[in-house]
């Protein structure tokens, strides 16, 4: 079964603990700004939420990459950056919508999330089920339950 | 490892920032945070300095689990001699700004001297510079942090600043981080003011890899979170009703300080208390509060994040309190609430926002408002003088006061010098309910006995952050004692003075302790750090650190005399609730406190316990 990240920002609490498991696991130090999955801070709404690569099927970074740095893992069906082919042109992070591709000046080449191989490091850490890992087909099934169930009650 | 071992020294007289090694030796006696800045507190400091003056030093500092995946791992403190009790001052603070002093590779930052012109420290990595601030100067805590993040155009910059309070020397003015977190007690920001340091601007993106044993830490970091969770205070309590949930809880047992300490139950608590700010208003139909949320590497989450009443008369024209913001945490609630008699929550939450916008204690300005609102029934005080009528429960002049008291107008600037201070200016010092010149918190020590005493004895001043035996006396944590007694208090509040002062230092939330005790963090300092870190040796380190503050104070002036309560909770007892006809039996404990900690009757360690101690 293929899995997808899920996120959930009413869950988020901001802890960052998802951040430190990305970027330990990654980078082998505990480092909030070189994690691929950020929590952004909306102060003025109160909410917090979570946010990374969403794995796009028809990956835009993946084929705008001129040095083919940018792989299928058919596996978990993540698309992952090739540390040692990477040139630094940055042009996924052009390409990508969502600017979950990032350049890393430290290194000369870009990261993104690759889903720990099938196994996310983020989901683990997650205290409050913010951030979980589902089948890929439905995403929305926890969102869908939720309606249905108010639906049940509801007079239509 | 465990530390960056790393210092920054900050002269701001003559504007150099300089680099140089953590004393190690001392981080294996004081391991970090509370207890080494301490440490290199006394050791360079004179204990009779002038609190305001440059020669007073500030200490921003983490603890060796602070920017760890260790639950709560994101605590720093700010360390000084504090202007509202000429004690030592150490005030500690969540949010995300201690953790970003680690990344940036620094544990701590001591700032000495005095700025000839206001300035602000960036630090981004190892490169720190203090720059102008001449821009920011008058400014709020909170366009502070905008305008910094925009001038550096960095919005991930962690900033910690003082508002107008910490600039126009209110006693009680604290330091503010990411918004709504504070360094709060104690007048940190008067001190941070008195330097011309308006803010420190943090941007850390190395990292921190200094974990001794990674794999062991990961281990027991994730098991010991587990006991969190599963913990009814800290996994179901705190998170939904946040800190709050004490005030119907401290209420019914008797032990709710109200109207200036003269009733210990608040007939208006349940207006102010945690189901309130969950329950939909009648005005605009929304509840207060939006959601909970957590300080960097919390798994607790007992943070509020609320949003006041639009309609409410103290916001009414004034849009920029709409949005989500820092909500009412317990202490606030009571000081703002019922201290002085107020049960409108959106008035609590005005105050409360004033507070952390201009950097203010609400405790202390909470209290004070108490004092003044008594003298004000009393007379002594007059609406000419006030410049509003202010009898208990006015919830206009609670707003109106917060508001001149963090900018320094009026009789504000009074209120700004502590309830102390303005109750002896008035003839009437016995009214102020302090110890040490610092406002007491949120539980009344005729309903919680063991309380006195931790007010009473706190290095700090009246505090209850220093040996919370509310968690034994009232819930049961870890063993149930009587409230109403004095009896075996004085073992118990050494046993919880000692423990705190090693979660304090160790960059945990004290929080934590609901749950855990010293043997559940044991185990993850030990994975951390370099060097022995056994129960046997966390136990020393914890009573070293509290008996190194208590010679920093006794060498600063104070005596057995400053360790005491107000006449009004020795001789007035308890008009209702379960400690009904109760005082506090602070003259009986004392002494046997004293002992316990292997003090003189004068409060003086003796030779053989400093020689113990190893200090």
């Amino acid at each position: 079964m293929m899995k997808s990240l899920y996120l959930d920002p009413l869950k988020c609490t901001g802890c960052l603990q998802c951040e430190m498991a990305c970027s330990l696991e990654h980078t082998g130090a505990i480092n909030p700004s070189k994690s691929r999955i950020k929590v952004f801070a909306f102060e003025h709404e109160g909410r917090k939420v979570p946010y990374t690569c969403t794995q796009c099927a028809e990956a835009w970074c993946m084929a705008a990459c001129p040095v083919d740095a940018i792989q299928l893992d058919p596996a978990t069906g993540a698309k992952v950056v090739l540390e040692a082919t990477c040139v630094g042109c940055k042009v996924c992070t052009i390409a990508c919508p969502f600017g979950t591709i990032n350049y890393m000046a430290d290194v000369g080449k870009v990261q993104k999330c690759d889903l720990c191989g099938g196994d996310p490091e983020c989901v683990k850490a997650c205290p409050t089920g913010a951030i979980t890992y589902v089948d890929a087909d439905w995403t929305g099934l926890d969102r869908m339950r939720q309606w249905a169930g108010k639906a049940n009650t509801a007079v239509l | 490892m465990g530390w960056t071992r790393k210092v920054l020294r900050v002269d701001l007289t003559k504007g150099t920032c300089k680099s140089e090694p953590l004393n190690m030796k001392w981080a294996d006696e004081y391991l970090g945070q509370r207890g080494l800045a301490t440490k290199y507190f006394c050791a360079e400091v004179d204990p009779k300095v002038d609190p305001l003056s440059p020669a007073n030093k500030m200490i921003m500092t983490t603890g060796p689990l602070t920017g760890t995946i260790a639950s709560t791992g994101g605590r720093y403190s700010v360390v000084t001699k504090g202007p509202l009790t000429g004690a030592i001052a150490c005030s500690n603070s969540g949010g995300y700004f201690g953790a970003e002093m680690k990344f940036a590779g620094w544990d701590m930052i001591i700032f000495e001297g005095k700025a000839p012109k206001p300035v602000y420290l960036y630090v981004e990595n190892d490169n720190a510079q203090l720059l102008d601030a001449s821009g920011l100067w008058g400014k709020s805590t909170w366009d502070t942090e905008e305008i910094i993040k925009k001038t550096h155009q960095d919005p991930q910059i962690r900033v910690s600043s003082i508002g107008r309070a910490g600039e126009n020397g209110v006693l009680f003015a604290c330091v503010v981080n990411d918004l709504h977190r504070a360094a709060g007690r104690s007048g940190v920001g008067a001190v941070m003011g008195s330097k011309n340091l308006k803010a420190v601007a943090l941007r850390g993106t190395k990292g921190f890899s200094g974990i001794r044993n990674i794999k062991e830490f990961m281990r027991t970091t994730a098991e010991k979170k587990k006991v969190l969770a599963d913990h009814p205070v800290t996994g179901q309590g705190l998170p939904k009703y946040g800190t709050q949930v004490l005030m119907n809880v401290i209420n019914e047992i008797g032990a709710l300080p109200t109207r200036n300490h003269r009733d210990v139950q608040f007939e208006g608590a349940g207006k102010i208390s945690a189901e309130a700010m969950a329950e939909k208003r009648s005005s605009d139909g929304k509840p207060q509060l939006i959601t909970n949320a957590a300080c960097f590497g919390c798994t607790i989450a007992c943070g509020r994040i609320a949003q006041i009443d639009k309609n409410h008369f103290s916001v009414v024209n004034s849009p920029k309190y709409w949005g989500a913001s820092g909500g009412l945490e317990y202490e606030a609630a009571w000081a703002l609430g019922a201290a002085n008699g107020v049960s409108d929550l959106e008035a609590l939450q005005f105050a409360n926002l004033i507070c952390n916008e201009e950097g203010m204690d609400p405790i202390s300005f909470g209290a004070t408002i108490g004092a003044v609102m008594e003298l004000y029934e009393m007379g002594v005080l007059t609406k000419e003088q006030i410049g509003i009528e202010s009898p208990f429960g006015s919830a206009q002049a609670l707003c109106e006061l917060a508001k001149k008291t963090a900018m320094g107008e009026g009789f504000g600037k009074e209120i700004g010098t502590g309830s102390k201070r303005l109750c002896t200016k008035y003839g009437h010092p016995d009214l102020s309910m302090t110890v040490k010149g610092q406002e007491f918190p949120a539980y009344d020590s005729r309903g919680i006995q063991g309380m006195g005493l931790t007010y009473a004895t706190s290095n700090r001043g009246a505090c209850h952050l220093r040996s919370y035996t509310v968690a034994s006396e009232v819930l049961g944590i870890p063993v149930k004692t009587d409230p109403l007694t004095t009896d075996g208090k004085p073992a118990l509040v050494k046993a919880f003075q000692d423990a705190t002062a090693v979660f304090d230092s160790s960059g945990l939330c004290v929080f934590t302790s609901f749950a855990w005790t010293l043997a559940d963090v044991q185990p993850q300092l030990q994975a951390a750090c370099d060097g022995d870190w056994s129960m046997e040796k966390l136990n020393l380190v914890g009573e070293r650190i509290w008996n190194m503050e208590k010679q920093f104070n006794l060498a600063a002036g104070l005596t057995r005399k400053d360790d005491d309560l107000p006449k009004r909770l020795k001789t007035e007892p308890a008009k209702t609730g379960p400690a009904k006809g109760l005082v506090n039996g602070i003259d009986k404990m004392l002494p046997e406190y004293y002992e316990v900690r292997g003090w003189n009757q004068d409060g003086v360690p003796t030779p053989q316990t400093l020689q113990r101690l190893g200090l």
